[in-house]
């Protein structure tokens, strides 16, 4: 239900490009599926005419692909930014990831992108056509006369239900309305988790994570992680390995990405969107986030280019550790 | 492989008394690496060392591990072992099997199991272990002294007098500090002015000594030897170099109903000042907050009268960049505030004062030209009640006052009470007192004469409760040792106010790195064995910064602390530590997360070229480590989400390698 058509992106997209404003277009094109939506460099107007697409399937956060896509890449690359992703594109720009001149931003406003699972679990298999009708989904499947409506709103994405902005935080151009930093119930679910005892939280995690098939697409699609040589893939880390040998490996995995992306991550929710065996996994970086806005004061990463997080940022004014831990019983 | 020895010290008894040392070296000779285990008596005696010399000739040893005390006692004793043993120093690991082991355990099983677990971390370390070279730098032959009280002056004067520049920053219009204040001087009664006056113009006029007076430290990077330091001049709206402290400006000065900070707000002041009449250096300062030329544009009469034309209202903050090769602070102490002492009713009454109060008070150059008049309304006083400890030796529970002894108060209220009694015999003065302390060359003597000779009365005892009446204060004290409660009438009410660091003492530490105790005084590199260096290289402490002390034993830190500087700048080069960062560029993501945990600014970046896999280039930002500035704290190594930074001596793999050790 997105109030921005496709046609309108496309007519953009193609403008640039063919003015030479842009040398190249990273948009969504069509996949095998209905559903499955692929990110794509589209470099020729017909290419873009024939594939590219924008609908309610279009959640892949462009931001990280600029750090790959820029590199030794001559011209401009137009990309459209949905107002989750902005906080990315900042924040890869804050560590100076890639080259914010060699990148032409256009803002797109968003109602909410559809969590595919939770549509198949309505629907059941088989889907050949998903059409947009008023505020349902029209799905098609392949079965005779089987034609299911689902309400659009019953089968959005997690990150869009507690959408925490419908701000864009940098553009060059802006497509549609501009929207507000939203007051979200995103920390619901954490506050829930705090309130377990250790051994529930303990049962939880463990049962959560025992599904975890180390497939990497969190890491792989997650815009915080851009290292140039992962932990997780550099031997000498002491802490690289390929599968989980056992369920200790299946938490470190996830506990230690945490902690690298503390700070950094802007909760777009892409490690959940990707995660093929449904891990909450925005919870254990939202607790982050939490506990960095209880302790320091309200930070949300990627709102501004060069923003200090509070947990990489030394100042003369920095609290000594022994007042961190007396300060503990009043905020108890 | 290394081939590690390991060397287990008793201590005399204090491993031996409760770890199995020979349990303990026979556990880790079968720790991979270890190809030869012992123990003796005193690792760090001659003969000790001698056998960590011969056990690496025998065994061809590349590491060794000494299990024994802090490496804070003796990891240089050990570094240097290796050395004459010819291999590298760095290749040296110690197990802190005394503090962190045998002290703190009561039973022998304990702690020789936790003495065997501290050593396998070791071995596992050293297993890992590479040599490392420090590197040299060069050492600015200037000091910097932070402060301009008697601390700083005489450690000043003492670097001077070596032939070392040196330059004093002192936040007040003059130097001097709280000595100018006072009266008398314990224990032999000369006059505080008349010894320390000497002393401020000798430093005023000598050559190698600048002041930077009515200024304070804004900024502070670098390192020993290398200190790069931004003074901030703050603006004192006379042109320093003009004014000739002729002190006409001070009398034409229509605003003159100022506080005078120096008399202790006891007296007026005007809005342009010059603190005392011996200030150095002797020029007047516009107090911005009270003139009326600054405030609103209307007066500039002090322009008018000024022969010399040094007055300039258009002045701004100058900021001053210079280069030191050491730091010492003297920044001092300060009364505490008296508002959390109520029951002394210190803010109801003019007649309660504090004894810093008194001395001025007694100033021949003070608000009653010496004349020892009540505040309130110039009587004087029949009779006097001295309360010591007043913030002193307080409970931790009290939530108010220090724990601590502010160590001055015992000698100074003898001496006041002994000087009322020596010029007003007719007035009547009691001391009421926790403890009498009086630990000093001849110090109990003149204790004593303030009781035997001076007639003073000295009451074991608090004061619990001082109340206005009248004209009087009516003191409700106990007499601890004929236990019984007393009800003095009381004239005048002097308190012994605890004294505290001075408020710039806190963050002045952030910008040196230097550490603090709880009190806010600078913590010595060694209580006992180093007590006036910072544990921060290339910082020392003077004076009261570091604990309470009298001036005796202030000019005595003051000229230990300058002839360490002095040996300090006597060198031309200095070793570096090599245990400092690295990054790994290859794995670097130029994300500036290590920059910004720094606290020493020792990291840049640069653009740098990569050749890639495809033989195209790529140029990639880059974090590179100075190793003259990085303190080696590791910050950055944690903040780094690729693990391309590193630290030497405590690499990622080290530290996990003791924590498996630990932990298996």
């Amino acid at each position: 239900m997105q109030k921005i058509t496709q046609d309108k992106l496309l007519e953009k997209a193609v403008s640039l490009l063919s003015n030479g404003t842009v040398s190249a277009v990273l948009g969504w094109s069509k996949g095998e599926f209905s559903y499955d939506v692929t990110p794509k460099m589209f470099k020729t107007e017909d290419d873009l005419k024939e594939n590219f697409i924008w609908n309610d399937f279009c959640g892949v956060n462009f931001s990280k692909y600029l750090v790959s896509k820029t590199d030794r890449f001559e011209g401009k690359i137009l990309v459209f930014l949905k107002p989750c992703d902005t906080y990315s594109f900042n924040q890869l720009l804050t560590e100076h990831r890639f080259d914010r001149e060699k990148v032409y931003a256009i803002g797109v406003p968003c109602e909410g992108m559809v969590d595919v699972s939770k549509l198949k679990a309505k629907t059941g298999e088989g889907i050949s056509e998903i059409k947009e009708d008023g505020e349902n989904l029209k799905v098609t499947k392949i079965y005779e006369d089987n034609q299911v409506a689902v309400p659009f709103k019953d089968v959005l994405l997690e990150r869009c239900i507690n959408c925490k902005s419908k701000k864009h935080v940098a553009y060059d151009e802006l497509m549609g309305d501009e929207g507000e930093v939203i007051d979200s119930n995103r920390f619901d679910e954490v506050a829930k988790l705090e309130a377990l005892t250790p051994d529930e939280r303990f049962a939880f995690w463990q049962n959560e994570l025992s599904r975890c098939i180390r497939c990497n697409a969190c890491r792989d699609a997650c815009p915080a992680c851009t290292c140039e040589k992962c932990v997780f893939d550099n031997p000498a880390s002491g802490v690289e390995n390929k599968a989980p040998a056992n369920s200790f490996e299946e938490k470190m995995f996830h506990i230690i990405r945490a902690y690298h992306v503390a700070g950094r991550c802007t909760d777009c929710g892409e490690c959940s969107r990707v995660c093929p065996q449904n891990i909450p996994l925005h919870l254990l970086n939202r607790k982050f986030i939490k506990d960095i806005n209880e302790f320091y004061g309200e930070y949300q990463a990627g709102a501004e280019v060069g923003s200090r997080a509070p947990l990489v940022d030394y100042t003369t004014e920095d609290l000594e550790p022994g007042e961190v831990f007396d300060r503990r019983d009043t905020d108890a | 492989m290394q081939r590690v020895g390991v060397f287990v010290c008793w201590c005399g008894s204090n491993i031996a008394g409760t770890v199995d040392v020979q349990a303990v070296s026979d556990a880790l000779k079968n720790e991979p690496g270890v190809v030869f285990s012992t123990n003796y008596q005193y690792m760090c005696s001659q003969a000790g060392q001698d056998m960590i010399i011969d056990a690496v000739k025998e065994h061809n040893l590349t590491g060794i591990v000494v299990c024994s005390c802090s490496p804070r006692m003796h990891e240089a004793t050990f570094r240097k072992t290796a050395a004459a043993a010819g291999i590298n120093p760095y290749m040296v690991e110690i197990a802190n099997i005394r503090e962190q082991c045998s002290w703190v355990h009561k039973d022998i099983p304990t702690g020789t199991e936790k003495a065997i677990i501290l050593g396998k971390a070791a071995v596992a370390k050293v297993n890992l272990n590479t040599p490392l070279t420090p590197g040299e730098s060069p050492v600015t032959k200037r000091a910097l002294v932070i402060g301009g009280g008697i601390a700083g002056i005489q450690t000043a004067l003492d670097i001077a007098d070596a032939g070392f520049p040196v330059d004093i920053v002192e936040t007040k219009p003059t130097i001097g500090g709280k000595m100018a204040q006072l009266d008398k001087t314990f224990p032999t009664l000369d006059c505080a002015a008349c010894i320390l006056t000497p002393k401020m113009v000798d430093v005023a006029q000598n050559e190698k000594i600048r002041i930077f007076s009515y200024s304070e430290v804004s900024e502070i990077k670098g390192f020993v030897g290398n200190f790069d330091v931004t003074i901030k001049k703050n603006a004192r709206y006379v042109k320093e170099d003009i004014c000739t402290g002729c002190g006409a400006c001070v009398e034409k000065c229509p605003m003159k109903k100022v506080p005078n900070e120096f008399n202790l707000g006891m007296d007026n002041r005007s809005a342009i000042y010059i603190p005392f009449a011996q200030a150095v250096p002797k020029v007047a300062t516009i107090d911005p907050n009270s003139c009326n030329m600054l405030k609103n544009g209307k007066c500039g009469l002090c322009a008018k009268i000024c022969a010399a034309g040094a007055i300039d209202y258009t002045q701004k903050d100058e900021y001053v960049n210079e280069k030191y090769g050491a730091i010492v602070v003297a920044t001092g102490f300060n009364p505490i505030s008296m508002d959390k002492f109520d029951e002394f009713a210190y803010n109801q009454s003019k007649d309660v004062i504090t004894s810093l109060e008194f001395e001025r008070l007694t100033n021949a150059a003070g608000p009653t030209a010496g004349h020892l008049e009540r505040p309130s309304d110039g009587k004087s006083p029949k009779t006097i009640v001295f309360v010591q400890c007043v913030g002193s030796r307080c409970d931790s529970c009290a939530q108010k006052g220090k724990e601590y002894c502010s160590k001055i108060c015992c000698m100074y209220t003898a001496k006041h009470a002994m000087l009322v009694r020596d010029k007003y015999p007719d007035t009547e003065v009691y001391v009421f007192y926790i403890d009498v302390r009086t630990p000093g060359k001849n110090f109990d003597e003149f204790y004593r004469r303030a009781v035997e000779e001076y007639g003073v009365k000295y009451v074991k005892g608090m004061v619990g409760k001082v109340t206005p009446q009248g004209d009087k204060l009516k003191v409700q004290a106990s007499d601890l040792i004929d236990n019984k409660q007393l009800h003095i009438d009381a004239d005048l009410v002097v308190l012994a106010a605890a004294i505290e660091p001075d408020k710039s003492a806190r963050p002045l530490a952030t910008m040196l790195t230097a550490s603090m105790d709880t009190n806010d005084f600078f913590t010595e590199a060694h209580p006992k064995l180093r007590p006036v260096e910072s544990p921060t290289a290339g910082v020392f402490l003077s004076g009261a910064c570091q604990g309470p002390k009298d001036i005796p034993e202030t000019v005595s830190q003051a000229g230990a602390a300058a002839s360490k500087v002095i040996g300090l700048l006597a060198k031309d080069k200095l070793t570096g530590n090599p245990c400092v960062a690295h990054s790994n560029e290859l794995m670097c993501n130029g994300c500036s997360s290590c920059e910004r945990v720094c606290p020493y600014g020792a990291i840049t970046y640069e653009d740098k070229e990569f050749r890639m896999p495809d033989r195209t280039t790529k140029i990639r930002r880059v974090a590179l480590v100075n190793p003259a500035v990085c303190q080696g704290c590791g910050a950055c190594t944690v903040a780094c989400p690729s693990g391309a930074m590193d630290l030497n001596g405590f690499a990622s793999n080290q530290i996990m390698a003791e924590v498996d050790a630990i932990c298996k």
